[in-house]
């Protein structure tokens, strides 16, 4: 079937002790219903989530690998924004 | 060669080998579709219905072997029995055919294995009113899948209207035997197999006026499966199916 006909989605599961969706991978299928059918057939053979969210590929806007350097590069001379500099009191305990 | 062997059939294990006999060629039929999908995704799909299916039938073979109570197992009732041993519904036999052919025929049976095993989950026998709850959620997922597909090909294109009307068409025939009642003796065990009747001619309404397609008239439905009566086809399936544990008993991978 061709890329047309059947369109790439991404594929997001909830794990059972999890809080968010991860992205998984993905599946070609005609549609969103098909989709959601495609990834749970596909990802969740082994009981690997409740809840499952499938997207089109093509509406997600990705960053241009080539724009690695101003996006991303400034941000490693910057470690005043790594929280490491805090005492924590022990009675917070873990964060 | 390993021999066939006799069963000692009351109607209770009657019942059980129709049903995991069911389930097993169904199973089986779909299993036939691994390397041959349209795409992966479907490929798992199939083998995904295909397992849960022969998972059923072997649950049923155990449930058949504890009644009959001659020691035997599983394997000997899925690779030891002849082809006019088995029980199954013609349905689950017939050729998995096209795309169109398997679609159509796992909705029109899951739609009926969902009601059957929904009634069965009532049954006085605990075990297997507790199997066919479990059963029943299964065939709800077939249901809503092979339905999707029903609904896709038939209110589709030109060609995949025409080919799952031609679907519909070759195995509509094999209809009614599902709704064949069970031994009498068998009340309250197993549940009132015509009362499912209505109900599913309603679901299957439905599937099929959204899909756009239309129920043929069936002059002459066939019927035989459960009393070992099969089409030509259910022995070519025995023969690469049991043909293995025949030459080499107990062979293991």
């Amino acid at each position: 079937m061709s890329e047309e006909r059947t369109p790439l989605w991404e594929v997001f599961i909830r794990a059972r002790q999890g809080l968010a969706h991860r992205h998984v991978g993905s599946v070609h299928a005609a549609d969103a219903t098909l989709a959601l059918q495609a990834a749970r057939d596909v990802y969740t053979r082994r009981g690997e989530g409740l809840s499952i969210w499938v997207v089109p590929s093509a509406a997600i806007t990705a960053s241009d690998p080539a724009d690695r350097d101003e996006l991303f590069e400034p941000t490693a001379s910057k470690i005043y924004r790594h929280p490491t500099f805090y005492d924590i009191p022990d009675d917070v305990g873990h964060m | 060669m390993s021999a066939t062997i006799p069963v000692a059939e009351t109607p209770l294990v009657r019942f059980l080998l129709g049903r995991a006999d069911d389930a097993l060629i169904l199973g089986h039929r779909l299993s036939e579709w691994t390397g041959h999908a349209p795409i992966l995704e479907e490929e798992l799909a199939l083998a995904n219905i295909g397992l849960d299916l022969i998972g059923q039938a072997r649950a049923l073979y155990a449930f058949a072997a504890e009644a009959e109570g001659a020691g035997h197992d599983e394997d000997d009732y899925a690779y030891l029995r002849d082809e006019g041993q088995f029980r199954n519904l013609l349905i689950a036999e017939r050729p998995r055919g096209d795309f169109a052919d398997t679609m159509v025929r796992q909705a029109l049976y899951a739609i009926y294995a969902e009601m059957f095993w929904q009634a069965a989950s009532q049954s006085t026998q605990r075990e297997l009113a507790g199997f066919a709850a479990k059963a029943a959620k299964e065939m709800a997922y077939h249901v809503r899948h092979a339905g999707t597909w029903v609904v896709r090909l038939g209110d589709g294109t030109a060609e995949s209207h025409a080919r799952a009307q031609a679907a519909l068409d070759r195995i509509a025939p094999y209809l009614d035997e599902m709704f064949d009642a069970e031994d009498p003796s068998l009340a309250g065990i197993v549940p009132d197999v015509p009362a499912l009747r209505p109900g599913w001619d309603g679901a299957v309404r439905a599937l099929l006026e959204e899909a756009k397609l239309s129920l043929p008239d069936v002059p002459f439905p066939q019927r035989g499966g459960r009393a070992g009566r099969h089409g030509e086809t259910l022995g070519h399936l025995l023969a690469t199916f049991q043909h293995l544990h025949r030459s080499h008993p107990g062979a293991t991978w």
